[in-house]
């Protein structure tokens, strides 16, 4: 009896080893791949504005965000006199990590998913709304004007699209019938939901820049009004968390738009050659599509102004997805063409 | 009901905040700590912060705040009726119609009375 509980136990620690290993094995690239994403917008930007970018360290610059990062690293941790120190120093790490955490359930390819949760979406859209603790913690326990201000503005901004962004996913869960990210992949197979939902897609696509704080939405840290927005205070690796933060808080709305809209890992065509290349490049091919977009918008557009910002997601995008969530009930129901997962 | 599916989830978040945590300390660790009065003030583009940061501010922060949370809760409640369409059938198609339309009124409302601009 004694021997077999401690052989369960023994099974148990195993167990959980391996899974820490999956997870540091999503982990690492994860960061690898927000660092290089940081070293891509610079040279998009260059590229778009007709310069070079970062050229000096290692070879085209590759190694710049490693210069970058460990210049942050050895910085010194400036806390303020006036902040709320254990707040202050907890909201970058909330940030960081919640922008990890969604991770363990994205599906890379049909067999490579770290959880496969029956509720994945709602998870995904749980950890998403919980990332905007951080940007209020920063901007009150930082105890400066221009942190709380840019804070206010971030949060309004970042609950203003979310409606958006739960109303359209709302749409695509009608087409699909379940909360599972893998359905939501496989149903995808005859055609990707970006046709039938085309401006649903768009909306998508610019609630998905708002709530990431990025350009022509990236308010909160509107330099010329506000300093750095909610993250004024903070130097060091503290500000880094942030940074890294909203980078992979980007390819992660990427990764869901490709899973809702561009069929996650399936190929474009139902051909042979292209069932050849395996299903993880397709989906990073096509992640990568989405993020040059993020970049090539910061480089074209300006910024919006705050009203214009809120009119256009409570006055257009709200009853347009609200809209369309009745246009999409109504046809699938009186074609009679609902998915039926459970009967 | 099955939950280990979970254990993985558990794990990472696990994993992410003592990472995020390793980050800090060890940054703290590592970098010059040399304090004093004026780098540990408050930004106020170089001058002294006169007053407290915890100002009054607009209220229509306050009113968005509710709006979010009235129209987030509808979503919560689409998301059940949206995977279970099928199998409610036309009863459940049009009694969350009429929800929407109680809840497109109230909108309407709103938008008439200015809620939603925004000076």
């Amino acid at each position: 009896m004694k021997v077999n509980s401690m052989d369960n136990l023994f099974q148990q620690l195993n167990e959980v080893l391996i899974i820490s290993f999956y997870v540091l094995l999503i982990v690492g690239p994860l960061l690898i791949a927000v660092a290089f994403l940081t070293y891509l917008e610079r040279k998009v930007i260059a590229a778009v504005q007709y310069r070079k970018g970062p050229n000096v360290v290692g070879m085209f610059g590759l190694l710049q965000p490693f210069a970058d990062g460990v210049k942050l690293f050895s910085k010194e941790t400036i806390i303020p006199a006036s902040a709320n120190k254990i707040i202050f120093v907890l909201a970058p790490m909330i940030s960081f990590a919640l922008s990890l955490v969604a991770w363990s359930v994205i599906p890379i390819s049909e067999n490579l998913v770290l959880a496969n949760i029956n509720v994945g979406i709602l998870y995904i859209f749980a950890i998403s709304s919980l990332s905007i603790y951080g940007v209020i913690m920063a901007g009150w326990a930082s105890n400066s004007k221009y942190a709380f201000l840019g804070a206010l503005r971030s949060t309004a901004q970042m609950v203003s699209y979310e409606v958006s962004i739960g109303f359209v996913i709302v749409c695509v869960l009608l087409c699909v019938g379940s909360l599972n990210l893998q359905d939501i992949v496989l149903a995808q197979k005859n055609y990707w939901f970006f046709i039938p939902l085309f401006p649903m897609f768009i909306v998508f696509i610019i609630s998905a820049l708002a709530e990431t704080n990025r350009a022509p939405f990236d308010l909160p840290e509107d330099e010329s009004a506000l300093v750095a927005g909610y993250f004024t205070e903070y130097s060091s690796m503290l500000f880094a968390m942030f940074f890294l933060g909203e980078y992979s808080a980007m390819i992660l709305m990427s990764s869901l738009g490709v899973i809702l809209f561009l069929g996650g890992w399936l190929p474009p065509f139902d051909y042979y050659v292209f069932n050849l290349v395996p299903g993880f490049i397709w989906f990073f091919l096509k992640v990568g599509i989405l993020l040059f977009i993020f970049l090539w918008v910061r480089a074209t557009l300006p910024r919006f102004r705050y009203d214009q910002l809120m009119r256009l997601g409570w006055k257009v995008f709200l009853p347009l997805s609200l809209f369309w969530v009745f246009i999409t009930a109504t046809v699938l129901v009186f074609f009679d063409i609902l998915p039926n997962f459970y009967g | 009901m099955n939950y280990t599916e979970y254990l993985p989830i558990f794990i990472f978040i696990v994993i992410a905040f003592s990472m995020s945590l390793g980050f800090a300390l060890l940054s703290g660790f590592v970098g010059p700590n040399k304090p004093d009065k004026e780098k540990l003030s408050a930004y106020e583009c170089g001058f002294e912060p006169f007053e407290d940061a915890r100002v009054k501010f607009d209220v229509r922060f306050y009113l968005v705040a509710i709006l979010f949370i009235i129209f987030d809760l509808e979503v919560a409640f689409l998301f059940p009726w949206a995977i279970s369409l099928s199998l409610i059938g036309l009863t459940g198609y049009f009694s969350m119609m009429l929800f929407l339309l109680i809840l497109t009124v109230g909108f309407i409302y709103e938008w008439k009375k200015g809620a939603l601009d925004w000076e």
